[in-house]
């Protein structure tokens, strides 16, 4: 860590910071020129994500509400809020958030960094992919992207039927390409194998030059998606999500969004469970947003983008901390 | 003994990797979408030296390797190991040839090296950044000869064989730079 009298300085330049701010305003004016309504949400909430691998950051309240305080999240995204907005039936949406993830620090990560969080009822994820596509040309100026299913990057970059293949035959692949592995067996070593084999090996070769759309992932990393039942077409269920990589970045996650509050019920109930069981934080689950959900969601697609890799992309940074005023060991 | 988890991973941590004590090069963060994070790793084998890439899931922990840079004085060599000395404690190591490797040909008695010790033996020895070397073989000097126009081989006291200009000849002493494998100037009286 750089010493005091030298820390205080911005780590990002000027043009830098002047491209965010043109990037900012080429954002809203996208939207806008679509109709799309800027909402904010509040940071702070009394619920938090409950995804295993995302952990939040608390702070405690102390007011009028409450005589022995409160403790708050600081949220992971606003996709909660959001949703609640959906439900009160706002029409499509959008957000620039400022989220926080504990313990995500490096080359790409940085504990509180801007997420660009947008939401249209009526629609699938394939006709958001679409929308992501035009934003992405129109901002950065890329080709039209391609379109390559989950199954097709692992056939095609390992040459493995991911979806057949024993937990023994990916956790073999993940050795093999320099994964130490740890100490656990079954379904858990089998998502660390595809984890790893997705961010450390095909995930670097993605989106060179042009925008690449992964979609139909694995039922276990479904997250808020929907899933589509096995079928006589596609023997395994597959979740309605997309990721965006470009230059063999992660860029956006999508869902064509759950809308079951029994199953959404279910999934958090799932991940509370598998956080006790590995001894991670314990957080509570969202009753507003399941309140909402049980009120009705409208069938609807959501994907989140980061906005600090976005102006990785367009000024052609290799580290995050060249495109933050602050990154976190400047705080 | 100790050890590190990855979070506590950064450039020049010494670690045990495969039964081997390692430094890491580089720590990379990685992370997809919301699933588990991961630490790309490249590390040095301190034996080999060679650089290996390994990625742990986040969390994970390696063993510490005891390993110490140390600056020893060079004594002399036994033509089977070479003997250095703490000139602080007065302790004596002994490096075997795999140790001392590339070093053997700019060591020169006297001269203090920096010696890496793994478990309190050599593992490896780094010469001096200069050393002053006196010239025991080279085709007889070029009188008046003093641009920098050609040179020639010139074998060293150590047994090194460097290029040196033409104008020098044998008896004379010469700094040069152990790193680049250079000659850099005459060496002051």
């Amino acid at each position: 860590m750089a010493e005091t009298e030298t820390r205080w300085h911005p780590s990002a330049n000027r043009r830098a910071l002047e491209a965010r701010a043109r990037l900012l305003a080429d954002i809203r004016r996208f939207f806008a020129e679509r109709g799309v309504l800027e909402v904010e949400t509040p940071i702070l909430s009394t619920a938090a994500a409950t995804a295993p691998h995302l952990h939040s950051l608390a702070t405690h309240y102390q007011g009028l509400q409450t005589s022995e305080g409160l403790r708050l999240f600081l949220q992971t995204s606003p996709e909660h809020a959001m949703k609640r907005l959906l439900a009160a039936g706002s029409g499509p949406i959008y957000q620039l958030a400022r989220v926080f993830r504990n313990g995500e620090s490096g080359r790409r990560h940085n504990p509180e960094f801007t997420l660009l969080e947008w939401y249209r009822p009526g629609v699938d994820h394939w006709t958001l992919m679409e929308e992501v596509d035009i934003f992405l040309s129109r901002l950065l100026g890329t080709p039209k992207g391609e379109r390559l299913s989950y199954k097709e990057v692992f056939q095609h970059y390992l040459e493995v039927d991911v979806f057949a293949a024993s937990n023994k035959v990916l956790a073999g692949l993940a050795r093999a390409h320099g994964f130490q592995g740890g100490t656990v067996n079954g379904e858990e070593s089998r998502q660390i194998s595809l984890d790893f084999l997705m961010a450390a090996v095909i995930e670097p070769q993605l989106g060179q030059g042009r925008p690449c759309f992964i979609y139909d992932y694995p039922a276990s990393e479904a997250q808020l998606a929907r899933i589509r039942p096995a079928s006589k077409i596609c023997l395994v269920p597959l979740a309605e999500r997309f990721e965006v990589y470009l230059n063999g970045m992660e860029l956006a996650n999508g869902y064509h969004e759950l809308s079951d509050v029994a199953e959404q019920r279910q999934r958090f109930q799932t991940d509370i469970a598998y956080r006790k069981a590995w001894g991670l934080e314990e957080v509570p689950l969202d009753e507003l947003l399941l309140a909402a959900l049980a009120q009705g969601l409208p069938d609807c697609a959501g994907v989140a983008l980061g906005v600090d890799r976005l102006l990785m992309v367009l000024l052609g940074s290799s580290r995050i901390e060249e495109v933050l005023a602050f990154p976190v060991d400047r705080i | 003994m100790a050890a590190y988890s990855t979070n506590e991973f950064k450039s020049g941590l010494k670690v045990m990797m495969d039964g081997d004590p390692c430094t890491i090069v580089e720590n990379e963060f990685v992370k997809p979408g919301k699933g588990q994070a991961f630490n790309r790793v490249k590390l040095r084998n301190l034996k080999t030296g060679r650089v290996i890439d390994r990625t742990f899931k986040s969390g994970e922990t390696l063993e510490a390797a005891d390993v110490l840079e140390t600056q020893l004085q060079y004594l002399y060599s036994d033509g089977e190991l070479w003997h250095f000395m703490s000139p602080e404690t007065f302790e004596q190591y002994s490096a075997d040839g795999a140790a001392v490797g590339d070093a053997v040909k700019w060591l020169k008695e006297q001269d203090i090296c920096t010696v890496t010790l793994w478990n309190g033996v050599p593992l490896s020895v780094a010469p001096p950044n200069f050393v002053t070397l006196q010239v025991t073989e080279t085709d007889p000097g070029l009188r008046g000869d003093t641009s920098s126009g050609g040179n020639k081989p010139a074998t060293l006291e150590t047994g090194a064989v460097v290029r040196v200009p033409l104008f020098i000849d044998v008896g004379e002493v010469l700094k040069i730079d152990t790193r680049t494998g250079e000659y850099v100037e005459r060496a002051k009286e």
